[in-house]
């Protein structure tokens, strides 16, 4: 029952990566990449993470007391990417817009009005 | 000086949490914790601690149960952006708009929540901290008012911002 749990989570997280990596492919511009990079992957890796904290206390529970520090390390490697994911999506979407790339197909840019006013 | 305390102590607990085995922690891996705690909290203090409106615990009350909301946003999201993914339906654009917050903090709080929800992504923020949002999919009935609204954009992040934050 653990296992087939385990394995869920670990499906998930690899198909959302997969989605990521599809998206950076598929989508026009580095803005509409940015989605398919913060989001996809970020849930992905989150499910992978949860995946490995399940099985360190899974282990830890029935008796191999080392596991705990498998479990500890990746949350601690998941309040990071929630943390720094979004951060480092901002800080390239800005520098791109600062370098002037502009939204393909956009319907709307009320940053570029800004700054034209 | 409080300032300084407080980055070293987090600095500690997370060297206790990163070395810690299944056993109690050796006295010599306590010792050499505190040393570098110190260090790194001394390095750290003006980045880690700019005012102290973190030590109120209404805010850490408040984001606690912002986070269930927040993950419930998110595995939306992520299968939002799927469906564009595999479809390639897309309807970008920028868009400001004018939460009200007033502090640093809050609209951090709010720009990275939206960064990580449905179909949205923040780019740029002003001085009157607008925020300047690209977005996936845009609709019609936003583009007809100046002021955007913000509920079609962020939902109600704002006023979770506005109490976390503020």
């Amino acid at each position: 029952m653990m296992w087939e749990i385990l394995y869920i989570f670990l499906g998930v997280g690899i198909f959302f990566n997969l989605l990521g990596s599809l998206g950076l492919l598929r989508f026009p511009d580095v803005y509409t990449r940015l989605h398919a990079g913060t989001k996809c992957t970020t849930f992905g890796s989150i499910s992978i993470c949860l995946a490995v904290i399940g099985y360190g206390l899974w282990k830890w529970y029935e008796g191999d007391k080392q596991m705990i520090t498998m479990a500890i390390h990746s949350f601690i490697a998941l309040v990071a990417i929630l943390l720094t994911n979004p951060t480092g999506a901002h800080a390239i979407a800005r520098a791109a817009h600062r370098s002037g790339v502009k939204p393909a197909k956009a319907v709307v840019d009320d940053l570029e009005e800004e700054k034209n006013d | 000086m409080i300032a300084f305390i407080a980055s070293a102590v987090f600095c500690f607990v997370l060297w206790l949490l990163l070395t810690f085995n299944g056993r109690m922690w050796g006295t010599d891996e306590i010792i050499a914790g505190i040393v570098m705690a110190a260090i790194a909290g001394f390095a750290a203090r003006k980045i880690f601690v700019k005012d102290f409106k973190l030590a109120n615990p209404k805010r850490w009350i408040f984001f606690l149960a912002y986070l269930p909301r927040f993950f419930f946003e998110m595995a939306k999201a992520n299968f939002d952006v799927a469906y564009r993914v595999l479809t390639g339906r897309i309807r970008p654009g920028i868009v400001k708009i004018s939460p009200g917050l007033k502090t640093d903090l809050a609209i951090t709080v709010l720009a990275n929540s939206i960064t990580l929800t449905p179909g949205t992504l923040s780019v740029d923020v002003d001085e009157e901290r607008n925020l300047y949002v690209h977005w996936i999919n845009v609709k019609d009935e936003v583009l007809e008012k100046m002021p955007r609204e913000c509920r079609p954009i962020c939902s109600t992040f704002p006023d979770w911002a506005r109490r976390i934050g503020e």
